[in-house]
Parts: structure tokens; sequence; C-alpha cells
């Protein structure tokens, strides 16, 4: 977006008075420049509403507490340490479930998209195992794993490697066929046709996948947690919400709030370094 | 790039009773051709003549087509599409080098590309090249290998006509530079007469013409003893002037 700066002041001076008007821009039609730090308009001024509705008495403090309070209570639990044991029980559980099911996806991903066998042997089990909803898994991994990490693990890595395959083996079996005369053409063996032209060119769909991969492990996690809690983040908030601390419950989904907002951000950081190439074409 | 000194005794691509058809449609019918090393050589025809088919055959591309015929055809092999086919995510330098491997290949790959005017372009991605430029990148890619045989399917069909009789200046000074054979399939009869040595028309499956072009270059558009050849190259293609 540019700003408009026509010349129109200054053109009638030098120009012959039966000149036409000095040509105007057409208006833009596009949204125009964006305010400054726009994305954190709204959510501030929720957090004014509410802080007002709070300090007015206006809003019960049993079902949702002042601001401060929730603050208050974050301070505590981190200082006296149960929040931070929390936060690394679910991070490690995400962690180690997002990696098992990102390599797997990936795996899985490239023997079926680059051999016919593997295709024929992968492709299909993996469609049937989108078809089952994951978290319906939940009741018979409990009864083949026991209700430990085990399971947790299992079923989020279940969640995020689905979406990593599927995007990653379609960009792998679409890829252009006019690239693969190229290839031939100028005569690249197998291994270099993969690595300089059909991996290249899949990434783009691998970090779709990669995505929604990861706001799956955090749904994961959720559901595991709230539904089987032991341990973590999830088991705070359910304890909380038997002994009715709304505040401590609030605390927890701001945590997990920031876990998501700051993945998906490392992301975006790292796709938008790797494709690097594409930041051609969008402008 | 060392100039090509190949003998102009052996054909550079032979071609024997080759036949390819579609579905049990016969595209070519039998074609004989043989092309001299070193030959410019244009190939003209109706679209749906077996233009592309032919080329195709040659750079031995059709692993799926049925057919029959001798075909023989030199080790090293360019093709220059109609679209440039550079790899969004590789810089020009990189596309330039697709392929070749070793040390002086870079050096190479920057030679070739000052050579299609493209020296400074080397880090660029290929997205921000114009049309014309990304050609000459594909063109350069093409001259990397020291092909014996350069197949060109309508590479210039997709630039403006000015940039199109740039890159006729530029396709002749490199064939000039470096001697390879050229098949240049194309739709533009003008193209033809003013870049070839020897203008083929593909005719319902055969060569229905084969016109040598015995006038020096560089050639231009306007030189009125090109009109005769125009002329009988519009006639074996079914067109009459009045139809221009
Ligand atoms: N893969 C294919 N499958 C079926 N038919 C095909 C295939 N490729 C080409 N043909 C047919 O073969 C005929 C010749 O096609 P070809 O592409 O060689 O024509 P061309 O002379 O290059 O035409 P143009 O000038 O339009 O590019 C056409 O009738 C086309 O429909
Ligand atoms: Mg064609």
């Amino acid at each position: 977006m540019t700003t408009t700066t026509t010349t129109a002041a200054t053109a009638p001076v030098l120009a012959p008075v039966t000149a036409p008007a000095a040509r105007r821009r057409r208006r833009s039609l596009a949204p125009g420049r964006r305010l400054p730090a726009s994305r954190l308009v709204g959510p501030a001024l929720l957090l004014a509403v509410w802080a007002a509705a709070s300090a007015a008495g206006r809003l019960d403090p049993g079902a949702v507490p002042a601001p401060w309070t929730v603050l208050r209570t974050g301070v505590h639990l981190w200082t006296d340490g149960t929040l931070t044991t929390d936060i690394l029980t679910s991070l490690q559980r995400a962690g180690a479930g997002f990696a098992i099911g990102l390599t797997a996806g990936v795996v899985l991903a490239l023997v079926s998209g680059l051999s016919r066998v593997g295709e024929a042997l992968i492709d299909g089990s993996v469609q049937l195992n989108r078809a089952i909803p994951t978290l319906g898994l939940i009741p018979l991994f409990i009864l083949w794993l026991g209700i430990g990490e085990t399971f947790k693990i299992a079923i989020i890595a279940i969640v995020v490697y689905i979406p990593i395959y599927l995007n990653t083996h379609a960009a792998l079996s679409g890829i252009d066929h006019r690239f693969v005369e190229l290839a031939e053409v100028q005569g690249l063996s197998r291994l270099a046709f993969v690595r300089q032209i059909v991996i290249p060119g899949a990434l783009p769909g691998f970090f779709v996948g990669l995505r929604l991969g990861v706001t799956g492990s955090w749904l994961g996690l959720v559901v595991l947690e709230q539904i089987n809690a032991t341990s973590g983040l999830g088991y705070l908030m359910f304890q909380a919400q038997n002994y009715g601390q709304s505040d401590v419950i609030l605390v927890g989904l701001l945590v997990y709030g920031v876990f998501g907002l700051v993945s998906d951000s490392a992301v975006r950081i790292v796709e938008r370094r790797v494709l690097s190439w594409r930041r051609t074409l969008s402008n | 790039m060392a100039p090509h000194t190949e003998q102009l005794t052996r054909p550079a691509v032979s071609l024997r009773g080759l036949t390819r058809s579609f579905d049990g449609r016969t595209v070519l019918d039998g074609i004989d051709l043989e092309i001299p090393a070193g030959q410019f050589t244009a190939l003209l025809g109706h679209s749906g003549s077996g233009k592309s088919t032919l080329l195709r055959a040659v750079a031995g591309l059709d692993h799926e087509v049925t057919g029959s015929g001798e075909l023989v055809a030199p080790e090293r092999v360019s093709v220059v599409f109609q679209d440039s086919r550079l790899l969004p995510w590789r810089r020009v330098l990189d596309n330039v080098l697709l392929g070749t491997d070793g040390k002086e290949a870079a050096a190479k790959g920057r030679e070739a590309l000052a050579e299609v005017g493209l020296a400074g372009r080397e880090r660029s991605w290929p997205g921000e090249l114009s049309g014309g430029e990304a050609q000459r990148a594909a063109l350069a890619r093409s001259l990397v290998r020291e092909p014996e045989l350069l197949l060109a399917d309508e590479p210039f069909g997709a630039l403006d006509a000015l940039t199109r009789i740039r890159m006729h200046g530029l396709l002749r000074e490199l064939w000039e530079r470096h001697r390879p054979s050229v098949l240049l399939v194309t739709h533009d009869v003008n193209e033809a007469i003013v870049l070839a040595d020897r203008v083929l028309v593909l005719e319902g499956g055969r060569i229905g013409l084969d016109l040598t072009i015995d006038r020096p270059h560089p050639r231009s558009y306007s030189d009125p003893l090109l009109g005769e050849y125009r002329e009988r190259l519009l006639a074996a293609l079914g067109v009459t002037e009045d139809h221009q």
C-alpha cells in the first residue's frame, strides 16, 4: 500500500490553461494501511471493560474474578512452584507427542509419496485411521497402555501425525508434471530429483500440515488433561473446578493460550525463513 | 564453452520410419529425417500436427506413447520449453546449474548467464524475473550442458513481439558461438524464416516440405527475398495470402 501523493497542487502552475485536470489516482479498494499494533486493540479494549466492570462490582467474583485477582493467583501459583511443575508436565507430554507425531507423519508421507509399494501399504491405512476420531480411541488406549503417560503421548502423536501426513503426502504426489519432465531432460538421478525437486516442492504442503499438527497437539493435550487428569495443567484446572476457584481456571486457560500463540508464531517464523522464495510471488 | 567441432558427415539426429500414435490415432506416420550436426532447423505445422510429439520423441520424453521406428540422437541434448520452467525455490544460478556438478559448473553457469544478458541476476528468485528474462535464464540452463542438440518447443510463444525479436537475435548469436544442432518448433513462419537454415513442415504425420533457406545472416524481417520462402511455406501450410 502506498500513500497517494498526487502533484495536483503544483501541476496547474506549470501546465497550460487548456491542459486537462491533473490526473487523480484511482480510489484504492484495499482496506488501507494497518493501524499500529492493530491486533492488540481488541483484546486491550476487552481487558479494560473487564477491569472496569470488576471495579464497579458488576461481576460476580465467584464466576468472573477481577483481572488483578487472576494475576495475583498466577504469581502465587508460580512462586510456590505448583504452576511450574504443572506446566513442565504438560509441555513434556505435548512435546513428546508432537515429536513422535511429526517424525511419523513425515516418514510415512515420504515412504508413501515416493514409492508405489509404500503408497499401497500406507496410504489406505492412514485414510482409515483418519476416519476414526482420534479422541474416540482414548478408552481403548487406556485399556492397552494404562492411564499413565504413554497413552497420553500416543494420542497426541496420532492427532499430530495425521494432518502432517495428509498434507505432506498430497504435496509430494501432486508434484508438477512439468518439473518431472525437466528433471528427466536435465539428467537428474532419482535421488537428486527427490532432493532438489520433490522435497522442496512439497515443503509448502508440509508446513500447512505442521501448523495443523501444532494446533492439534494442544487440543489433544487439553482434552486428555481435562478428562484424565492426574497431573499437569489440566489437572490443576480440574481441581480448581472442584473447589470453585475460577481464578485458577483462568490462569490455566491463559497458559494454554500462551502455549498456542508461541508455538504457532514459531512455526510461522520458520516457515517464512524456509519458504522465503514465496514472498516474491505474493507481493 | 568450447566451440563445437562435430564433423558434418555424421548426422546429429536420424529418424527412420518414426511412428507415434495416441489411442489408435496416428500422429506421426513413418517420419524419415536427418539433421546434420550443427544445423539450425525449424519445424512448422498446424496446431495438433504433431510437432511437440516429434520433439518429445527426439528428446526421449515419450515413455508411455505407442510407436515404432528408429531414432538416433546425441548424448547431450538440451530442451527449452515454452514456459521457462524454472524451479521457483531455487535462485537463478542454481536453476541454471540444475543437473550439473563439479567445481567449474558454477563458473560456467555464471558465464552462461552473462551470455544471455543476465549477469548480476544470479541470486534473484525466478519469481522476480520478467517473462523474457526467465526465458533467457532457461536458455542459459540449456547452454551450460554444452548440448550437441538443442530442442526448443515454441520457446518464445509466451513472449511479446518486441521481446521475441530480441530473443531471435540472441538465439542465433548463441547458436553461432556454440554450434549445436537445433530443432526449433514454432507456429510462426517469420520466426522460422529469419532464424533457421532449413525449415520443415509437418503435415499429415509426415514431413510435407523440406526447405533450405539460403540467405545470409543476420536476416531482416522485411527482406523481399525471404518473401518467396514465406509464400511457399504458407502454401504448404494451406494458408493463402488473402487469409493473412
Ligand atoms: N498425451 C497425449 N494423449 C493423447 N493425445 C495426445 C497426447 N499428446 C498429444 N496428443 C495428440 O496428438 C496430436 C499432436 O499433438 P502435438 O502436441 O504434437 O501437436 P503440436 O503440433 O505440437 O500442436 P501445437 O502447435 O498446438 O502445440 C494432437 O491431436 C493431440 O491431441
Ligand atoms: Mg506443441
